[in-house]
């Protein structure tokens, strides 16, 4: 494979001027200058897929912000990571995440331990600003370990990139569309059926709430070993 | 100084934050010389009165009464503070949205009964179809989320009021703290 040319590209994030390698994302290189930029479905050793859209900037000349956690970084670029109008729209994102779904943080199990849960507090949410849809999805508590709750699932694949780029299984993926998306084992079986799956459990670990999560556990309990993944990777000198 | 006219209602919640507020302990005679408890499960007064000048309202809304009760408290109230996750997000009180009252009624008063299968039709109100949080039925001032909200970021926020100042109330609760 030949690989293309790495050039450094200097450009603007909030009135600061860095400098940046042309295969890097906005929020690489922003949070190599310590800028923070929110992140929910973004994990570092994982691709990004950019699902959650917690992480949008603005760019001078483009009408509508993009996550940047996808987006590569240019030459001569204008960035702003914070704005009324971005603040609006995060809050906005967030809102319709909990109102989409059932996260009941008080019987959530991992309650005290969700990123979703302290995003509302990063990003100051007070309610939700879109009415509950009050949908309904089957649990798959099947497997001997683990459970699975779509009614808390925020489609991060958070769960479905760790199965395939770190564990190499594929065990998950997404099925169905729109509000009835959810995460699935091989070809919608009981988890417990799923042939694919080695049980190792980093699905669950990197889950960013409760929808997926370890049986036998009380919430006082719980620990989601988020990083476990970030250091797996490092360990195996990938990034 | 004149006193606030306090108003503090429990609709379709398990009163765990009326507990709260009472878990303020010595505090509430600090509050005391800022507020008159007008309305309350703590004080005997039949009729939501008028003028009140901060309400604060736990639970969700779940039944026809429920909305009866917030519609008055919207009109007779200067401000509303919706005090915990039910009067929030809906919270426990909305859980049966994802089976439906009817669902619900019927494993009440027909599967788990032993006796007098039928729904009750007298003195207790009818159900909504879904149970929502404040916001979703009138325009609500304040949030202070928790399960229970804490008794500290109660204080805090009354303190905030009657002085008239601003507070961040997201370093004081969260939802389901």
């Amino acid at each position: 494979m030949i690989k293309a040319k790495v050039r450094v590209k200097n450009f603007k994030i909030d009135g600061i001027c860095v400098t940046g390698q042309s295969n890097q994302t906005i929020l690489e290189v922003a949070r190599d200058n310590g800028i923070d930029i929110p992140t929910l479905c973004h994990l570092r050793g994982l691709s990004d897929v950019g699902s959650c859209r917690m992480c949008i900037v603005e760019i001078e000349g483009r009408h509508e912000p993009i996550p940047s956690c996808t987006a590569k970084i240019k030459e001569g670029m204008e960035v702003t990571t914070s704005s009324p109008e971005i603040k609006a729209a995060r809050e906005m994102i967030l809102s319709m995440m909990f109102s989409e779904r059932y996260h009941t943080c008080s019987t959530c199990v991992v309650n005290g331990d969700c990123q979703l849960q302290s995003k509302s507090v990063e990003l100051e949410l007070s309610h939700s600003f879109t009415p509950y849809l009050n949908q309904r999805f089957e649990i798959d508590a099947s497997h001997k370990n683990f459970v699975n709750d779509p009614n808390k699932c925020i489609l991060c694949t958070r769960c479905i990139r760790v199965c395939d780029e770190i564990e190499g299984a594929h065990a998950l993926d997404l099925f169905g569309r729109g509000l009835g998306t959810r995460v699935i084992h091989d070809m919608d079986e009981p988890w417990a059926d799923s042939t694919s799956c080695t049980s190792c459990g980093k699905c669950v670990y990197v889950c960013p709430t409760g929808a997926l999560y370890e049986k036998d556990i009380s919430e006082e309990e719980i620990i989601k070993k988020r990083e476990i993944v970030t250091e797996l990777v490092k360990n195996r000198g990938q990034k | 100084m004149k006193k606030i006219r306090l108003g503090t209602i429990w609709l379709d919640g398990c009163s765990g934050c009326h507990m709260s507020f009472l878990d303020m302990d010595e505090r509430l005679i600090e509050l005391a010389e800022y507020v008159d408890v007008v309305y309350s499960p703590y004080v005997d007064m039949k009729e939501f009165p008028e003028d009140v000048d901060l309400t604060i309202v736990e639970g969700a809304l779940s039944t026809d009464h429920d909305i009866k009760m917030i519609k008055k408290i919207r009109k007779n109230s200067k401000l509303i503070l919706a005090l915990g996750d039910c009067a929030i997000t809906g919270n426990v009180s909305a859980m049966k949205n994802l089976y439906g009252s009817e669902a619900i009624l019927q494993k009440g008063y027909f599967d788990l009964a032993d006796l007098n299968h039928e729904y009750p039709s007298k003195v207790v109100p009818t159900l909504l179809d879904m149970v929502i949080p404040l916001h979703e039925a009138v325009k609500v001032d304040y949030f202070l989320p928790g399960c229970p909200t804490p008794a500290d970021a109660i204080y805090e926020m009354l303190k905030a009021l009657i002085e008239g100042r601003e507070i961040n109330i997201h370093e004081l609760t969260r939802f389901g703290k």
